[in-house]
Parts: structure tokens; C-alpha cells; sequence
């Protein structure tokens, strides 16, 4: 394949409602739509960002909180589906965006390995072939048969990890994911990406953390109040945003 | 139509995964485990027929069958529509992080209610076998009108799912509607000892035409007549659209909602 882009995002905005009337109730919101009391108080997330990330790239995205990075990257997920503007992804995707997400409490871990798996689209026997390897890499062989919910928040993120990095997806989505657990177990999960990255996976990578956005990444998007403030080299806008 | 596919296709071990945890979860702990599904409409049946042929007196010939098969139709409904209702609000926590096409959650529990339904349709066959009734050829076509509830139950409960994300009122007042429903599907009672108006009442009812399809089928040899057919898949194809069109129109909002 040649430089072709794996992500292409066009002008997209993002609205919220940020309804101080939240009518969860029939009776509520029949009344006030006759007293046409339905207001919202709007709430731009994103407004009219574009950029493009090439294959074998890896995007850092950068800014305050409240920028709008989970909300790019849950519309590059096809989680939400953005008020305005387009979204073209061409490739498979592991989407990290909370670990644990996708987890039943009352299952245990094992069963929660299938389920994971299904969530991203690998059978049973796919997942059967990976199982040695997720215990292995979580470290969490004797809990295998231990419903999750007695699992200690670490515990939980170990085995996500472990369940989202199975082979080679073409993007991996990761949302401050790297923040968890122990030190040791951090390393651990750069480790993976990094080896992931030397696959050809493109890495579209949220932190905290600019020494590990400017080891992983590539390019970097920079957002401001939802708004594009810069796309350039990591390395630049990293020097830019820190001294920002 | 194509991608459609696809992506029915590259979710559909998670289709499988998502039934099985429901069937786990509801199972998990009891000793009898998934034999309850084949022994709760057996003791139910003979609840009824002990309380229907001691107390009230119908006058219908082989009463728990009659009561059994009514309940394998409805118990089916009202357990597929009322699971499906929540579906959507209930795996919130996970539609707001990961893809996942939404009608799955749906399609999840109507195949979850599903199984039950084949249990209690195992139970039936049961009685018929233990009560020595005649076993006809015509028992074959019951899946017939089996499957038409399994479809019509699947549009309603995608109608009822999406309604539910907007206005919550709809988880209570679900409970009260199929209580009345219940009255208004001949399960206990034969449809010859209605009045009048009641009886053109409970002949609107969808269920009714299905019930008695399926009884017909299963245990009086009669074939349903083609209105009865007809009527049956209409309003199976009708409850389809209506709930696929409005889960379709709300899908891109349920995230905002939930
Ligand atoms: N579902 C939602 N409803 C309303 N507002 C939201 C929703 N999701 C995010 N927001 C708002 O969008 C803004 C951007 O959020 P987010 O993308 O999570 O920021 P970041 O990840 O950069 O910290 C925040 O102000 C947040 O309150
Ligand atoms: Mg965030």
C-alpha cells in the first residue's frame, strides 16, 4: 500500500444538546412542547475540524480538557455520528476508549475475553487462539475463572489491554488508555504499541503524558475549545504546546 | 445493502456471545439451571389447570393443553417485547464507547426469548405425548405461526426499544398494557364464552389470530383459513416496518439520550 490516508476527517462539528431539559418523562415533555418550553442550550464539542492520517502513521491529539479529543475520536469510531461534516476510515479498528468498556461485571474473566473479542468483530476459535496470550500478557492466569466484578480496577485495565491489542488491527484508538495500572505495566502496554506501530498499525493516541505522544506519534492534531488549532509534526507542535 | 451484510456478518459471533451471557447470567446460580425454562411453564400449567378446572369451569376439552399453548404464544411476547424495551437503555455504558450496530442489543434478547420459547414449546409436546392427545401432521405447520410471533415480537420490541431511550414512562406503563393484554388474548379462556363485544375487542388483538393459528395447527388438525394467513402476516410485516423504520430514524440520537 502507498501513502494513502487511513482517516480522513472533513469539516466535521460536533453538536451537543446541553439540555437543562432533559425530559425523560412522557408527561414532561408533552407539556412543554405545548407551552413550547423545548429549548436547548447548544454546545458546540468540535467546530469544523479537518485532517487527514496517512497509513502507518500515528496522530497524537493534544489539548486541554474539555477540547474535544474523546469526542474525535469516538466520531472516528463511528461511536457518534458528527452534526456536520464527514468521517472516511479505511481500515479495521481496535477502539480503546474506556478501558473495560465493553465488560459484564457478572462474567468472568474468561467469559469476558469472548465477549470482548465478539465486540470486535473475532469469533470464538480466533479468540480460543489468542486466549494463552491475553492471560499471559495480563498476568491474571489464576483469576481467569473470578467474575470481574471482584476485580481491582488495574486488574480490569490489564485485561482489556490485553483483549484490544490481539493482532494486528489497522487503527488502534487509544483514549488516555496508558494511564492506568502500575509503572511496570505502562511500560509494558508502550511496549505493545510500539511493536503494534511497527506492524504498520496506525496509532491515533490521546494522553497526558507529551513525552509519550511524542514517542508514539508521528503528526499531532492540537485542539483548542473544539476548534483546530494546529496539525503539524510531533515534534514541533510539541515544543509549541509545551511551552503554551 | 452489501455492507449491511458485511457487518451482520463480522458481528455475528458477538450475536451469539450476547445471547449466551443472557442465558448465563439468568441461569447462574440455580441448581436446576436451564431445565427451569422447560419446567416454569409445566408448573404453571398445572397451577392453572388445577385453579381452572376446580374453580371456573370452561368448557374446553384438554384444558392444560389449551392453557399451555396460550402461554407458549404469550409468554413469548410479552418476554421478548418487554427484554427487548430495555435493551438499548441498558447496555448504555457500552454503546457510548465502542461501534456496535444497535438492533443487535435487540435482536439479542428476542433470540434469548427465543430458547424459552423452544423449551416451553418442548413442554407442550410433552403434555400432548402425556395426556395422549392425537398427534397430527398438521403439527409440523405450527411453527408456522411461531415464527410470524417471533417476527412480529422482534417490531414491536425495535419500536419499543427506541421509544424507550426518549420517554422512560414507557417501562411502566409496558408492564400495565401487557397485564391488560393478557386478558384481552384468549390463553385461559375459549374465545365461544366471550359477549359480543368483547369478543370483536379481543379479535384485534394480533395475538389472538396467532394463538389460535398455532392451536389449530398443534393439536385440532384444522388448517388456518387463508384470511386468518393472511391477516397474520400483515400484521407481522406491519409491526416490522413500523419498528424498524422508527429505530432507524432515532438511532444516531440514542447516544445522546442514554
Ligand atoms: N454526550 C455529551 N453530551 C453533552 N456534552 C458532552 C457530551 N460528550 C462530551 N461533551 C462535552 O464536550 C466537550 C469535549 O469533551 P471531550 O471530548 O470529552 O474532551 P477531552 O477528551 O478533550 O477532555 C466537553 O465540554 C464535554 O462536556
Ligand atoms: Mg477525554
Amino acid at each position: 500500500m502507498g501513502n494513502d490516508a487511513i482517516v480522513t476527517v472533513d469539516h466535521v462539528s460536533m453538536k451537543f444538546n446541553l439540555s437543562s431539559e432533559k425530559f425523560d418523562s412522557f408527561k414532561e415533555y408533552v407539556i412543554k412542547s405545548i407551552k413550547r418550553q423545548v429549548s436547548y442550550d447548544e454546545f458546540w464539542a468540535l467546530q469544523d475540524v479537518s485532517f487527514e492520517v496517512k497509513r502507518g502513521q500515528s496522530l497524537g491529539l493534544v489539548g486541554l480538557n474539555g477540547s474535544g479529543k474523546s469526542t474525535m475520536l469516538k466520531i472516528i469510531a463511528g461511536v457518534l455520528k458528527p452534526t456536520k461534516g464527514r468521517v472516511a476510515v479505511g481500515g479495521n479498528m481496535a477502539p480503546l476508549i474506556e478501558l473495560g468498556a465493553g465488560f459484564d461485571m457478572d462474567l468472568t474473566a474468561r467469559e469476558n475475553v469472548f465477549l470482548n473479542g465478539a465486540l470486535l468483530g473475532y469469533n470464538r476459535a480466533q479468540m480460543e487462539a489468542q486466549y494463552e496470550d491475553i492471560v499471559h500478557f495480563s498476568e491474571l492466569g489464576e483469576f481467569m475463572n473470578v467474575p470481574v466484578k471482584n476485580f481491582s480496577s488495574g486488574m480490569v485495565s490489564r485485561l482489556a489491554f490485553a483483549i484490544a491489542t490481539i493482532g494486528v488491527p489497522d487503527i488502534l484508538i487509544c483514549d488516555e488508555v496508558l494511564s492506568v495500572g502500575d509503572f511496570r505495566f505502562q511500560e509494558k502496554c508502550e511496549e505493545r504499541i510500539g511493536n503494534m506501530k511497527e506492524k504498520g498499525t496506525t496509532i491515533l493516541f490521546v494522553s497526558h503524558s507529551l513525552t509519550q505522544v511524542e514517542k508514539i506519534c508521528d503528526k499531532i492534531v492540537w485542539l483548542e475549545k473544539g476548534h483546530l488549532k494546529k496539525f503539524g509534526d510531533a515534534e514541533e507542535i510539541c515544543r509549541i504546546y509545551a511551552g503554551s | 445493502m452489501s455492507t449491511y451484510i458485511k457487518n451482520f456478518l463480522k458481528f455475528q459471533p458477538l450475536l451469539s456471545e450476547l445471547v449466551a451471557r443472557d442465558v448465563k447470567i439468568k441461569y447462574r446460580r440455580s441448581v436446576l439451571g436451564v431445565l427451569w425454562t422447560l419446567l416454569n411453564p409445566l408448573c404453571m400449567m398445572v397451577i392453572l389447570s388445577v385453579v381452572f378446572s376446580n374453580i371456573f369451569k370452561f368448557d374446553v376439552e384438554n384444558f392444560p393443553l389449551y392453557v399451555l399453548s396460550g402461554q407458549v404464544i404469550f409468554n413469548f411476547f410479552n418476554d421478548a417485547t418487554t427484554s427487548s424495551m430495555t435493551s438499548i437503555i441498558s447496555n448504555a455504558a457500552l454503546l457510548k464507547k465502542i461501534y456496535v450496530p444497535k438492533y443487535l442489543f435487540v435482536l439479542a434478547r428476542v433470540f434469548s426469548s427465543f430458547i424459552n420459547l423452544m423449551a416451553s414449546f418442548t413442554a407442550l409436546l410433552l403434555v400432548m405425548v402425556a395426556v395422549r392427545a392425537e398427534l397430527h401432521w398438521t403439527l409440523v405447520l405450527s411453527a408456522i405461526p411461531l415464527l410470524l410471533v417471533v417476527a412480529f415480537s422482534l417490531g414491536v420490541g425495535m419500536l419499543l426499544a427506541a421509544l424507550t431511550v426518549r420517554f422512560r414512562d414507557i417501562m411502566h406503563l409496558y408492564s400495565v398494557f401487557t397485564t391488560g393484554l393478557m386478558y384481552l388474548t384468549p390463553v385461559i379462556y375459549p374465545m365461544s364464552m366471550l359477549p359480543s363485544g368483547i369478543k370483536s375487542v379481543v379479535l384485534l388483538n394480533p395475538l389472538t389470530n396467532y394463538v389460535t393459528m398455532f392451536r389449530d395447527l398443534a393439536f385440532n388438525s384444522t388448517i388456518p383459513s387463508f384470511g386468518s394467513m393472511i391477516l397474520g402476516i400483515v400484521e407481522c410485516l406491519a409491526a416490522i416496518v413500523l419498528g424498524v423504520y422508527v429505530f432507524y430514524k432515532n438511532q444516531d440520537e440514542f447516544i445522546l439520550n442514554i
